[in-house]
């Protein structure tokens, strides 16, 4: 068992040598350079046709350039600007259709979760807290946690629904997030979610959020 | 722990070792009989398979692949929770291994959409964004680049978070820290990708995006990638395993486990973070008392549990009791493990197994002579930062009940029958209260804290 053990170690500490080594091959930065490696900054020797002409690929050669294509297909990330909303557009009154059809077998008709039990709320306004009380007071939903309604568009077109992700169109993605939106009282039940309408509403609890002011001991 | 051999354990190996009389064997044969009819049919399918005496018979063959693992050994992850009748979490049963590798395939599971069943022959990671040269890398193209390898600890963002609420005694560690699992990951480190794409200087964030129905995706500061982030196709000697990430996975060592994006297909550099909701409405720490969230908590404080004896287990008698268990921290090495066998009044200092190394699990081991009386069993660790393990109360004065990242001492509750519970060693919080709070503070007589 000792031996068996032994053996563990000297692996692991050979793991760990090997991992402080050079990460470049031949004729790449040194071993002693490789902490500059680490600055963003830093550039490599570059190999290949040319440093800085058509056709370089990097210091390896490797991969290929991607296709505006490929990229237009892929990058369907929303951000709170609404930088990646695509056009098309959506009213709650559609959006009250298409999740009772697709939406609601999971989270209730009126969104209010628990269908399976594991799926989310996704209306309330009541907030989830209560100062003063360290536990919770309600669930955290669209309406009370959410800080960025370009979020609800880029989840749920990208995940929803459960059983066939991605299937939804645009405008009836606008449509669903109108919904919710109407719903959690944060728009108007005419309101036209389009990529200008939504990248301008204010969720009520954007303020909620403070980056994380660790580290630092945050109990003496 | 050694013992006198009796006459009858003498005469058993003689008989062993030599022929057996046609008395014996048909002695024997009525006394499996009897055990078939009492129900022990296990038993009986196994004293078929094993040999009486394995030096004098030739065993089973070589062969391409393992049958796995010994008939005797069973370990098993546990499945819970499901969504939308599919199950999405399965735990890894820390007290049933050894060592610091979790095996591949008990490795914990959490998946926001299943796992995905990606071919590498048509993988393709694209990276574009803020970068010189948008491009499309192959697996092989990553498989090209030069290697790191390291060993390096998983742990779900939500890991533990019973215990903001409160377990039962009944909780054994598959419900107190499921989600935690150590793995050598081996992988492109994701500086090199960074410089032969061309990230520019503006770059602050980067996204990484699944393959799976979820497209789940977490923004990461570009520094993380800079310092030690990996994009790996290894664990454990072989490629990803699937629910771990096949073909490849982004490594973020000493971070929560959701950063980790499995089955990553993009890459898109930012100068800002994208705001996802893995990143907003979730992996976000509520602080109910102030009506705050924290967002971007990204590194484990330190943590360690004693795997062994844990809950559900038993101690098998008065005597030598070796504690162990695992210890580590998103920040760095761990300095000191510490064991305390008396609810926290004193405390030893466990031995640690080398070699130490840094975001990765570090076994620790403390000789205790157990004297039968009710014991309360504690681990706590310290990082070489300087950053001590702290207790559950003093993360629930600050937090509030909260839900993801605790990190807080686990104790376990030896009784005199040798069976363990688990338990909270500290005072109910009521008590640790300010006045005007702890009326606020609704204890449920289920939460075990009362």
């Amino acid at each position: 068992m000792k031996g068996v053990e032994a053996l563990l170690a000297l692996a692991l500490a050979g793991i760990a040598l090997l991992a402080t080594a050079c990460r470049g091959p031949a004729g790449l930065p040194s071993p002693t350079q490789s902490n500059l490696l680490l600055a963003p900054q830093a550039q490599p020797t570059p190999v290949g046709p040319s440093a800085t002409g058509p056709g370089y690929r990097g210091a390896y050669g490797l991969g290929r350039d991607a296709t505006p294509e490929e990229i237009a297909t892929w990058d369907i990330d929303v951000m709170p600007d609404g930088t990646g909303l695509p056009p098309g557009s959506g009213t709650p009154a559609q959006g009250a259709t298409i999740f009772a059809a697709k939406c609601a077998s999971c989270h209730g008709d009126k969104g209010q979760g628990g269908l399976p039990a594991t799926s989310e709320v996704l209306v309330d306004t009541r907030p989830w807290f209560e100062r003063g009380n360290p536990r919770p007071v309600g669930p955290r939903t669209i309406g009370n946690y959410w800080p960025f309604a370009t979020t609800v568009f880029d989840y749920v077109r990208r995940a929803m629904p459960f059983d066939k992700p991605g299937s939804l169109t645009n405008d009836e993605v606008y449509a669903v997030v109108a919904w919710l939106l109407n719903q959690n009282k944060i728009i108007g039940e005419k309101d036209v979610m389009n990529a200008q309408t939504l990248a301008k509403v204010q969720m009520p609890v954007r303020d909620l959020f403070v980056p994380d002011p660790r580290p630092w001991p945050e109990y003496q | 722990m050694a013992r006198q051999v009796s006459q009858q354990e003498i005469d058993t190996f003689v008989r062993r070792r030599g022929l057996f009389t046609r008395r014996q064997v048909l002695g024997g044969a009525a006394v499996v009989g009897a055990m078939a009819l009492g129900g022990a049919l296990d038993r009986l399918v196994l004293a078929q398979q094993v040999s009486e005496d394995t030096t004098r018979v030739q065993g089973g063959p070589a062969s391409d692949v393992s049958k796995g693992r010994s008939q005797f050994e069973q370990p098993k992850r546990t499945v819970t929770t499901a969504y939308a009748g599919i199950p999405q979490i399965s735990g890894t049963d820390q007290s049933q291994l050894v060592g610091v590798i979790t095996p591949s395939d008990l490795h914990f599971e959490r998946h926001h959409a299943g796992i995905p069943d990606i071919d590498p022959r048509r993988y393709k990671l694209l990276v574009h964004g803020l970068v010189e040269r948008p491009m499309v890398f192959t697996l092989d193209d990553l498989k090209h680049f030069p290697q790191e390898s390291f060993p390096h600890f998983v742990e779900c963002s939500g890991d533990s978070s019973g215990h903001y609420r409160g377990l039962l005694e009944t909780a054994t560690i598959v419900d107190t820290n499921p989600l935690y699992s150590n793995s050598e990951w081996v992988g492109v480190p994701l500086e090199i990708l960074f410089r032969e794409v061309g990230a520019k200087k503006e770059a602050r964030w980067f996204l990484a995006e699944s393959y799976d129905g979820a497209a789940m995706t977490r923004s990461v500061p570009m520094s993380k990638g800079y310092d030690d982030g990996m994009l790996t196709y290894g664990q454990n000697g072989e490629a990803v395993r699937p629910e771990q990430g096949y073909p490849v996975r982004l490594l973020l060592p000493g971070w929560e486990g959701n950063i980790n994006v499995k089955w990553l297909r993009r890459i898109e550099v930012s100068d800002r973070p994208f705001m996802t909701r893995e990143e907003t409405s979730k992996y976000t720490d509520p602080l109910p008392r102030e009506g705050k969230a924290r967002q971007f908590t990204f590194e484990w404080d330190a943590k360690s549990v004693i795997t062994q004896p844990s809950g559900g287990m038993t101690v098998r008698g008065k005597g030598f009791v070796e504690v162990r268990g695992l210890a580590w921290s998103g920040r760095g090495k761990i300095a000191r493990v510490e064991v305390s066998t008396d609810g926290g009044k004193t405390w030893g200092l466990a031995s640690l197994a080398e070699p130490v190394l840094s975001k990765t699990s570090t076994r620790f081991r403390y000789p205790w002579f157990w004297e039968g009386q009710e014991a309360i069993i504690l681990s706590r660790c310290t990082d070489e930062t300087g950053y001590i393990q702290p207790t559950r109360n003093q993360l629930l004065l600050v937090r509030g009940e909260s839900n993801y990242h605790y990190n807080g001492i686990q104790a376990w509750k030896i009784q005199p029958s040798g069976t363990v519970v688990q338990t909270y060693h500290e005072p109910p919080l009521q008590a640790a209260l300010p006045t005007h709070l702890a009326g606020l503070w609704p204890l449920t007589p289920d939460c075990g804290l009362v």
